[in-house]
Order: structure tokens, then sequence, then C-alpha cells
């Protein structure tokens, strides 16, 4: 029983460790947000020496994903691991819910619009009122949306009608 | 539901995303402004992801070193199980844009009818891509009603655009015979699709074609038209001059 106990603790230890080695992985788009920031990580599972690493996709047509396995595999290399597995899942399917509220200042910081907490335009109508989005910049919520799509699936362009600048939102899904 | 029509119903589903898909990537820097530019590409990018995620599960069924890869790259014409609707060819700025309305729209009922389907992949790649299609329904309606309801030269274009297109309509409604036991209630699927379309029309300021009209019908079946042939020998160029290259 003491044994068993103690094989559990060190487990978790080990988790706990391969995400914070995880940490190191980057979306090559967005680079200050890492995988874990984003809440693509869904879990990780030591299957006897084996590490596995299961991920979801953010789009369907997210062109980091192949990128993203490829550079889990090389952190965990680099730390010694040898077995490593990564699995993608699509269900249930990625939200921005799962963003991490660091995840979320370090966007702020780097000039893109977090998404908002709460999705008030998630409807397939036309010429809906626009959300309210806040300027990274000048924190003012005097935007306008300029195209639903942006340089990336994930983001919107947006532009603050008090400093002009253009931004983009990374919006809500 | 039997792994036959599984397979057969998800490479349906696949074709139509990605022949979609490469139709609107024919727009990549032609758009007419940088911003419409960047949206059709984004939907190109979310259609060809959902044609990879039904590949792939397809592949998976189907066993034999079976890819996605050589599902998209490595069958002919009459192996495409796609509706005729998204081979046909972009024309002007309208015709795209009443392509993808009639698509999205059909994708957006179908998907929310699959989101609960009994198949836990089919399941899945539904709730996924209902997300991305939402957007894709609420641009191409927008363009719609501002084509329409814009200038005298934007409406005769929408209207031409609609005279093109609207006998593929039909055949979206039509079941192939491995749609069937698919649990997928094609009169709701109609009914619903009709009362968006509807819908924006009137906002458009344009009127429905008459009902119980002729339509086209065989791009489910693998009859198509001549277009899917050179979508076909562009997409595939690659894999077919050099059998097997990867990079």
């Amino acid at each position: 029983m003491i044994n068993l106990i103690a094989m559990i603790t060190e487990e978790n230890i080990s988790i706990k460790k391969v995400y914070s080695i995880l940490e190191a992985v980057t979306d090559p788009e967005v680079p200050v947000l890492s995988i874990i920031d984003l809440g693509i990580v869904k879990d990780v599972l030591l299957n006897d020496d084996e590490i596995e690493v299961i991920i979801t996709p953010t789009y369907s047509g997210c062109p980091a994903m192949d990128f993203i396995k490829v550079n889990i595999r090389m952190v965990l290399l680099q730390e010694g691991y040898q077995k490593i597995k990564v699995t993608q899942v699509l269900s249930p399917a990625w939200t921005t819910d799962w963003m991490t509220e660091q995840g979320k200042e370090k966007l702020k910081a780097y000039g893109i619009a977090p998404p908002n907490s709460a999705q008030s335009v998630c409807t397939p109508d036309s010429f809906q009122k626009e959300e309210a989005i806040q300027c990274p910049r000048c924190n003012s919520y005097h935007t306008h949306l300029i195209s639903q799509f942006g340089s990336t699936a994930c983001k919107a362009l947006y532009q603050c009608l008090d400093c002009k600048e253009p931004f983009d939102y990374f919006k809500c899904h | 539901m039997n792994q036959e029509s599984i397979i057969n119903y998800t490479i349906h589903l696949a074709d139509n995303a990605l022949i979609m898909g490469h139709r609107n990537s024919e727009w990549c820097g032609h758009g007419p402004i940088l911003e419409q530019d960047i949206a059709l590409s984004n939907i190109s990018l979310d259609l060809i992801g959902q044609a990879r995620n039904y590949y792939q599960y397809a592949a998976t069924v189907i066993g034999n070193n079976t890819t996605e890869d050589s599902l998209a790259y490595l069958r002919d014409a009459g192996d495409f199980k796609n509706c005729l609707l998204v081979e046909q060819p972009n024309g002007d700025w309208a015709q795209t844009i009443l392509k993808q309305f009639f698509f999205s729209v059909y994708q957006y009922y179908l998907y929310q009818q699959l989101q609960y389907n009994n198949d836990d992949q089919l399941k899945a790649i539904a709730i996924k891509s209902l997300k991305e299609v939402t957007y894709h329904v609420r641009w191409s309606s927008e363009w719609v009603i501002r084509l329409g309801d814009g200038t005298e030269e934007s409406k005769t274009r929408l209207l031409k655009a609609l005279d093109e297109l609207w006998m593929f309509t039909g055949e979206l409604f039509e079941p192939a015979s491995y749609e069937l036991n698919m649990n997928v209630d094609f009169d709701l699927l109609k009914e619903e699709w009709t009362k968006k379309i509807q819908s924006v029309f009137e906002e458009a300021t344009i009127a429905m074609p008459a009902k119980n009209n002729w339509h086209q019908s065989g791009g489910k079946k693998g009859k198509h038209s001549e277009h899917l042939g050179y979508i076909l020998a562009e997409m595939q160029f690659v894999q077919r001059a050099y059998p097997n290259s990867a990079w």
C-alpha cells in the first residue's frame, strides 16, 4: 500500500515535469504563447516507459499543428525522454475558454487583443452588433471590426478609433 | 451503419470540403481587396483542414496503408464523391460568393445534425467544424446582401450567378445510397437550408427561384462535370509527376 502511494506520487511528479518542459513549445504563429497557455495540451500520460502527450488543434486547418508535434518531440528528447508519442484528438473541440489568464496577459503585451471571456457573437446571423473589443495599445473600447478573418485562422482584424492603430483580435471560438 | 457506408460517406464529406477549399484557394493573391483575399484564404484553410480530418478517419477505417494523401492525390475523377456545386468555376466575385453561401449554409445545417451522430469521429469533426462554418455563413451572407442590395451592376451579377448555380443546389438534398443510413434527415436539412436562403435573399432584395424546377445531379455518384478533371490535374500534378515525393 505504501509502495503504491509512493509510485503514484512519483508519477505525478514526472507528469508535472513534462508539463513544465512543454512550456518551452510555443505557437509558431503567436510565439509569445506556449502550447500550455493556448490550452491545446489535453493530457500527459505515462504508459510504462513511454510519455504520451495528447493535443487538440485550435482550428481544423491550423497549419502549425505538425510543427508543434515535432517541437514537442524535440524538447522531450532534449530532456532525455526517449519513447515519446504525440496523439491528436478532436473531441472535445478546442475553445478559447481553455486559454490561461497568463496567456491572455502575454497576448495583450504582445499587441494582440485577447479573446473576450464570454463570446457575444456566435450565431451565423449577418450584420450583428459588433463585440466590444479593447485596444491592446491604448485600452480604449472605441474600436471597430475591419474583417472577421485576419492574419491567421484564430484572429480577426480590428482598428482602434482613438489611437488609430489597427490590431489583431484573438477571436472567441 | 455498415463500414462501407461510413467509408463512402466520410469520403463524400471530405471531397466536398477539399474541392470547395481548393476552388477558394484559386483566389489567393487575386482578391478584390486584401481583407477579402485573406478571408477567402482563411475559409479555404478551414475547409481543407476539415477535409484532412475526414480523409484521416476514412484512411483509418479502410486500412491497407491508405493515407489522407493517397485519398486526396491518387484517386481519379470517377472516384470523387463531391456534389457538383463545389466544382463549379469561381466566375466573378458574385458567383464565388453565392457558391460559398449555398455551400456554407448546407454545411451548417448538415453539421448541426451530425453533431449528434452515433459515429463518434463524424460527431467530433462536425462539432469542431461547426464553429468555423458559422463564420463562413456570416461572411458569405453579408456579401450576398451587399451585392443584391448594392448597385445595379452588383445586383445584375448576383442574379446571373443565381442563374448559373441554382440548378446545382438540388443535388445537396438528393441522398446517394451511402447517405441513406447515416441518420441524416434530408427533408429537415432542405427545409432549414431553404428558410435561411430565403431570409437572406429577402434582405438582399432578390427573389427565390421557382420551386420544383429541374436540377443537375450525379457528382455524389462520381459523375462529374468537366471542371473536376481540370481541378484534379492541377491539384494532383506533383504526386502524378513525381510519385511518392514528400517534403
